[in-house]
């Protein structure tokens, strides 16, 4: 540890900390613009620049990269320091006249109208100010290596390799975010493809899954994270003082012996960029149900207020039911739960705002308990209910104000009429689909799949919660679209149903089985390797196969393939079956 | 009177014979001539009970399973794609038309493709007509003999 004085204040530091850091823990502010505290001091711009007295000697040095050394002192707003950081500021201005950052700092230190005119004088006000913030960025913390300096003197600027994008970027963002003028911006070129996004805003990849996680800690998405890209950054894991993050996290994969299995895998959300008369992903302000639904969330991006991209509040709420459902195009099935949240939405919405709120609707499905006197409610709060599907949202000014806004083009079936209702945003209300992995799913525990496309039950009135596949059971949205309070007693029922099972001890099994008749068996073993559940096994002593009853599931396989009738099947033996077929035929 | 054809469907349990069942309960209208004999999986189906069928005075012959990737049973149906296109080579060599056994794979939920398919294959034999086997002329003298008997 070493004392220094700044500015006649006396601070003790580690030794060769730099002047910034000691003017910093000192209280004593130093102007600069070039630096970052994501990377190493850079010290380009000189605006840090202070007076270090040593003994007789006085320099003038960058205190971001200059270290301490004892005895040191240190004038940071002495009359040449002052004069420095005008004439600095001047020169900046001169060259970047309309930037804000470096409009803001020239005001603060008093620089004056410039005297100089710069050859390479730029108006823009996101111009490129070459504080190299970027660069090292690039380089020294994400490690990937694209941007860099070209050219020198006056002609210095930030470039990518050869002035073309660069394959090796991996769209971090860390540049745009650190640019201190708004140079470098991130763009989404194409939504088409994009998965929609229900937490708005920007997402990092160390982040919180959801709003309402538990436990409410954050996970990193190696498939962003620029750590697992190119081996650098690891700004999270220096920041985090107990020291959580591990990046050497792997998967574990652990094998659990189960007897039944109970699939909840839940739903997809219809993608409503399929739908581009609705604008969704084109036009600002259109947002999906879930979307909505984190907006409304005090815990979201906009902390529950309901306002437009814009920070106003809009003047009008368009509704849309049945985005993607009861949809010959899409899904012909209803959604279920569409309607009444769409209710929920218009209530909030009229809770909170002065807006005008206006549902677009085919049929109003209130089917449970309270739910109609609560849509009835709804028709006192003045809540506009246009029967008919939207035909499309389109981009219109509202008229008067001049403002830009959107537009709902629909048929108002009631009236008989064409309509064109001005709001200002729109929600949808998105269909809830099957998983997109739900065939992945369906393989491993060998399960169907409804034509909806959601996993089917063993039967649809009985047994809603069985498969046709013995210990696997469904419930929740993976069986087709419901609500909360069907989802809690359907996945109440399954639980129920494993329970009863496991209780029991002992397991009923079908008596549809494989069974080998040793007199006829010539020991070929074409069986032993058809089952596929392992079944049959050779005896090797009586040179004959033989069925584990325990495992034999009852396909017959085996029996169609036995060349001397030796195999037959319980249920489905060759006799029987010929029967039938005299039966059918004769 | 028009030639009803006689077709007889093996469905196997899990996919196709639920599909069919499907149908049924869709209400979706199909041709009333295939004749279903159910087995628990469409790795049961022994080529002989086809020949059979055809001797006993089957006009056509269906199977259907499940999709490939989907049996019930695992692989059952990967026999199946064994032993049917197998067998369609070798009944022409009786003189049956291969055209007059098929092979289908109809998912549980597939109402509407099963429909298809048996007004398709109901189509396809009343074009190609009845059966004549020699075999047949002789089963069905037995048959009556052993009746009148």
């Amino acid at each position: 540890m070493v004392t220094i004085n700044i500015d006649g204040k006396s601070v003790e530091v580690v030794e060769d900390t730099t002047i910034l850091k000691a003017a910093e823990k000192a209280g004593v502010w130093i102007p600069t613009m070039c630096h970052s505290e994501y990377c190493e001091p850079y010290g380009v711009c000189r605006l840090c620049s202070v007076e270090v007295v040593r003994g007789k000697r006085s320099r003038i040095v960058t205190s971001c990269n200059f270290p301490v050394r004892g005895g040191m002192t240190v004038h940071t707003n002495s009359e040449k320091i002052r004069w420095l950081r005008k004439t600095i500021m001047e020169l900046m201005v001169s060259r970047w006249p309309n930037v804000k950052v470096v409009r803001d700092m020239a005001e603060r230190l008093g620089a004056g109208k410039p005297r100089f005119v710069s050859l390479e004088r730029d108006e823009a006000e996101n111009a490129c100010i070459l504080c190299g913030t970027c660069v090292n960025m690039c380089n020294d913390v994400v490690k990937a290596g694209v941007l860099g300096f070209a050219h020198t003197g006056i002609q210095r600027k930030v470039v990518l390799p050869f002035d073309e994008r660069s394959d090796q970027c991996i769209v971090c963002g860390a540049c745009a975010h650190v640019c201190p003028t708004g140079h470098i911006r991130m763009i989404l070129e194409d939504y088409r493809g994009k998965k929609a996004e229900f937490t708005l805003g920007p997402k990092t990849p160390i982040y919180v899954p959801t709003l309402q996680a538990v436990p409410r800690v954050p996970v990193i998405d190696t498939a962003s994270c620029i750590h697992f890209q190119t081996g650098g950054c690891e700004t999270c894991a220096n920041v985090c003082e107990p020291n959580a993050i591990n990046f050497k996290m792997e998967d574990e994969f652990v094998d659990i012996e189960v007897g039944q299995v109970l699939v909840t895998t839940g739903f997809d959300l219809f993608d409503a960029g399929k739908m581009a008369q609705y604008g969704y992903g084109r036009l600002d302000n259109v947002y999906s149900s879930l979307e909505f639904e984190s907006i409304l969330n005090s815990t979201g991006p906009t902390g529950g207020k309901v306002v437009l991209k814009n920070g106003k509040e809009p003047r009008a709420v368009g509704i849309i039911h049945c985005i993607g459902s009861r949809d010959v195009n899409h899904h012909p099935y209803c959604s279920r739960v569409c309607c009444m949240y769409a209710l929920k939405f218009a209530h909030l919405v009229r809770d909170r705002t002065d807006a005008a709120i206006y549902q677009f609707y085919i049929d109003m499905r209130a089917f449970g308990k309270g739910y109609e006197e609560f849509y009835n409610r709804l028709l006192d709060e003045g809540i506009t209910m246009i029967r008919g599907k939207a035909a499309e949202v389109v981009e219109g000014a509202w008229s008067g104000n001049g403002e830009p806004s959107l537009k709902i083009r629909c048929e108002d079936t009631l009236i008989g009429k064409f309509r064109e209702i001005p709001v200002d945003m729109v929600v949808l209300c998105n269909a809830m689909e099957a998983r997109e992995d739900s065939d992945v799913v369906k393989r491993l525990f060998s399960v169907s799949k409804s034509p909806d496309g959601f996993f089917l039950e063993r039967h649809p009135k009985l047994d809603p919660t069985s498969t046709s596949t013995d210990g696997v059971f469904i419930a929740g949205c993976a069986q087709g679209p419901k609500d909360i309070p069907d989802t809690v007693a359907q996945a109440s029922s399954a639980a129920a149903r494993i329970l009863s099972l496991i209780s029991k001890g002992e397991v009923e099994i079908e008596p549809i089985r494989a069974m080998v008749q040793e007199e006829y068996c010539s020991g070929c073993k074409i069986c032993n390797g058809l089952c596929p559940y392992g079944a049959i096994e050779f005896v090797t002593e009586k040179n004959v196969s033989h069925v584990n009853e325990a495992l034999c599931k009852g396909c017959g396989t085996c029996v169609a393939a036995c060349p001397s009738s030796a195999m037959t099947g319980h249920g489905f033996s060759d006799a029987q079956i010929l029967a039938e077929l005299n039966g059918l035929l004769v | 009177m028009a030639f009803e054809p006689k077709i007889v469907g093996f469905l196997c349990n899990w996919c196709s014979y639920t599909g069919a069942d499907l149908a049924g309960v869709s209400r979706i209208k199909s041709a009333p001539n295939v004749r279903i004999i159910r087995t628990m999986c469409s790795g049961r189906v022994d080529p002989t009970f086809i020949l059979k069928a055809f001797q006993l005075g089957a006009d056509g012959v269906i199977v259907m399973g499940c999709h490939l990737g989907d049996c019930h049973y695992q692989d059952g149906n990967f026999k199946t794609i064994r032993r049917i296109p197998f067998l369609k080579r070798l009944i022409q060599g009786f003189g049956i038309d291969s055209r007059r056994l098929r092979l289908e794979w109809v998912s549980a939920s597939e109402g509407d493709r099963f429909a298809k398919v048996v007004n398709e294959m109901t189509e396809e034999i009343r074009g190609l007509g009845p059966l004549q086997l020699y075999v047949h002329k002789v089963a069905l003298n037995a048959g009556q003999h052993e009746m009148a008997e």
